[in-house]
């Protein structure tokens, strides 16, 4: 499998192109933010509960801090992640580029992998650099280790699984915009269609609670690991990437 | 070295070739001709195995590019008629990419990537964006990665498109000199080319083959007579007659001249040369001869030929209609 030169040749065109640093500076601006006011705050009510020892009973930096920065992070990767993976087949194929790497001796679902693996890299790197904010945290205070370590798995995991179905949106067209707007709704769908779970109720409820990706996110984010979250995200990834790999073969016939 | 038995490709309810056959013997450089939308770059995708044909088999260094599609991959190099290149990348690191997901080893790598931008004259711009280079400079790029492999065959969609005479020249010259240890295969629609560089050519029209073969061959099958052009300021109808007379001669065909000369070719049988005899008549009659000079039987008058003839039998079967049988409209004066 030659998958390494192929990853190398996306990470060089990622950061010869502007949209990888546009999105990471944007994402690293925004949760950035977001962090400064929910540690600032956190402060705040941590010096008010000095005063007060009913208050300090609840507060811990895992439950003010991490849960709602990872819940916020979410919201900024929904936005931003479907254009990391916009250009991956869409710009191949508009530009031609993809009747040369489909002609190289290396087979579809290598290339599919590399370039899988190179956005995931970028994403990785995002998330390397947002390790500053639990520095941070750990020097003036004491978190707990394992929601911490969660939280990040699910980022990433999350992250994974936003990646792998833009993937397929941008095999499906030659344009990057369209692929971006694609993602964009069916991931935003997946986020909320839990809300209609309460109301329908019953075994139909829970499926759909069980198709959210928020739902399944907000265990990671509270510090809790299971097994079903785990799963249900590389069920989402590997599925779209098999549905990449149809949907590559399917255009050779198309030719 | 290359082996097409009965292509077939539909795209939908379009059949863009129909029943192709032909062979490339190894070393040989062969030209892949035809008009425009005849299905050349249908062709050469399904030997590069970018897609795959309807029916038929196509074998390419002994392998078949269906079923052994990685093995050929490994003995190609293609070079799509758009030139399609990622033009954020600079012109070394691209080829470096090329090289290393073709197998050309870590340690060889850097040498023959410098090696084929020295062939290909791309030197100068190895650290510049692709993306700013000509369209000159882009087409060589392309050449590059085509045969920074050294693959055993090549796959050249119309590699010389787009290029200024001089750079015409150079990649002529670097695809003639590829002959012997390479295969290649190339299409254009530049007949002179095919003469200037293939051995063979392979002839395309509306989907199907309608000749292949050595260019002298096929030259000889469509024009099996040598022809001599002549013209005469004397008596038409002697001068005729004369020609006619020459042992040898097959015919003699009047032929449009503007400045009210007598113009004639006089064809013979192929490898007898009429010159001389046609000069002594014209000495002995004293006629005034104009000019004598053998004319040039080239592949463009054979390609003309039988596109041409494909048509009007084409349009024969299709025009039932009586307009279609209608007189043509007289030429407008110039």
């Amino acid at each position: 499998m030659k998958i390494w030169p192929v990853f190398k040749k996306e990470l060089r065109l990622y950061f010869s192109s502007p949209v990888a640093w546009v999105v990471m500076t944007i994402f690293l601006f925004i949760a950035g933010y977001f962090f400064y006011s929910i540690f600032a705050y956190y402060t705040m009510a941590s010096m008010q509960s000095a005063m007060n020892p009913q208050m300090s009973r609840d507060l811990n930096v895992t439950d003010s801090v991490f849960r709602p920065l990872f819940s916020n992070m979410s919201v900024i990767l929904l936005l931003l992640m479907p254009l990391i993976t916009m250009r991956v087949f869409a710009e191949e194929r508009r530009s031609g580029t993809i009747e040369l790497l489909l002609t190289y001796p290396v087979r579809d679902g290598a290339v599919l992998l590399a370039k899988y693996l190179a956005a995931l890299a970028l994403y990785v790197l995002m998330l390397v650099f947002t390790l500053l904010y639990p520095a941070l945290v750990i020097y003036f205070t004491r978190p707990e280790w394992g929601p911490l370590l969660a939280g990040y798995l699910g980022l990433l995991l999350m992250g994974a699984t936003f990646l792998a179905v833009g993937t397929f949106a941008s095999s499906l067209t030659e344009n990057q915009i369209v692929a971006s707007i694609t993602t964009f709704g069916v991931l935003l769908f997946l986020w909320v269609i839990g809300w209609s779970a309460e109301y329908v109720g019953g075994p139909w409820g829970r499926v759909l609670s069980h198709l959210s990706l928020l739902d399944h996110f907000d265990t990671f984010a509270r510090g809790v690991l299971d097994t079903k979250d785990v799963i249900y995200y590389v069920d989402i990834i590997v599925l779209a990437l098999f549905l990449t790999l149809r949907s590559l073969e399917a255009r050779r016939w198309k030719g | 070295m290359i082996d097409v038995q009965n292509l077939t490709k539909h795209y939908g309810p379009v059949t863009a070739i129909r029943d192709v056959s032909f062979r490339v013997e190894p070393g040989q450089i062969v030209g892949f001709l035809g008009p425009n939308g005849a299905g050349k770059s249908t062709t050469m995708r399904i030997l590069s195995c970018f897609m795959p044909a309807s029916t038929g088999t196509a074998r390419v260094a002994g392998f078949d590019v269906f079923s052994e599609s990685m093995e050929v991959r490994r003995r190609i190099g293609y070079l799509p008629e758009s030139v399609p290149l990622y033009s954020e990348l600079r012109v070394a690191d691209y080829l470096d990419f090329v090289a290393e997901v073709k197998g050309v080893g870590r340690a060889q790598r850097k040498a023959r990537v410098g090696e084929v931008m020295e062939r290909c004259h791309i030197s100068d711009v190895s650290r510049r964006m692709i993306g700013k280079l000509s369209k000159g400079y882009r087409q060589r790029v392309g050449l590059a990665q085509a045969i920074v492999s050294d693959p055993a065959v090549l796959i050249l969609d119309e590699p010389t498109i787009g290029l200024d005479p001089q750079q015409i020249t150079e990649i002529r010259a670097l695809i003639k000199s590829l002959a012997g240890d390479h295969t290649v295969i190339l299409s254009t629609h530049i007949l002179p080319e095919v003469s200037m560089i293939c051995q063979g050519v392979v002839i395309i029209n509306r989907g199907s083959i309608v000749a292949q073969g050595p260019i002298d061959r096929l030259v000889e099958e469509f024009f099996p007579t040598a022809r001599v052009h002549v013209q005469f300021a004397g008596p038409s109808a002697a001068v005729r007659e004369g020609l006619t007379r020459i042992p040898g001669v097959v015919g003699v065909h009047d032929e449009p001249s503007s400045d009210g000369l007598a113009s004639y070719v006089v064809e013979s049988a192929r490898g007898r040369d009429v010159r001389g005899e046609i000069f002594q008549l014209a000495a002995q009659q004293h006629w005034e001869l104009r000019e004598l000079r053998r004319a040039g039987m080239t592949l463009e008058e054979v390609f003309i030929r039988i596109v041409a003839g494909e048509e009007t039998e084409a349009e024969r079967a299709t025009a039932t209609s009586p307009a279609a049988e209608a007189p043509p409209p007289a030429e407008a004066p110039a």
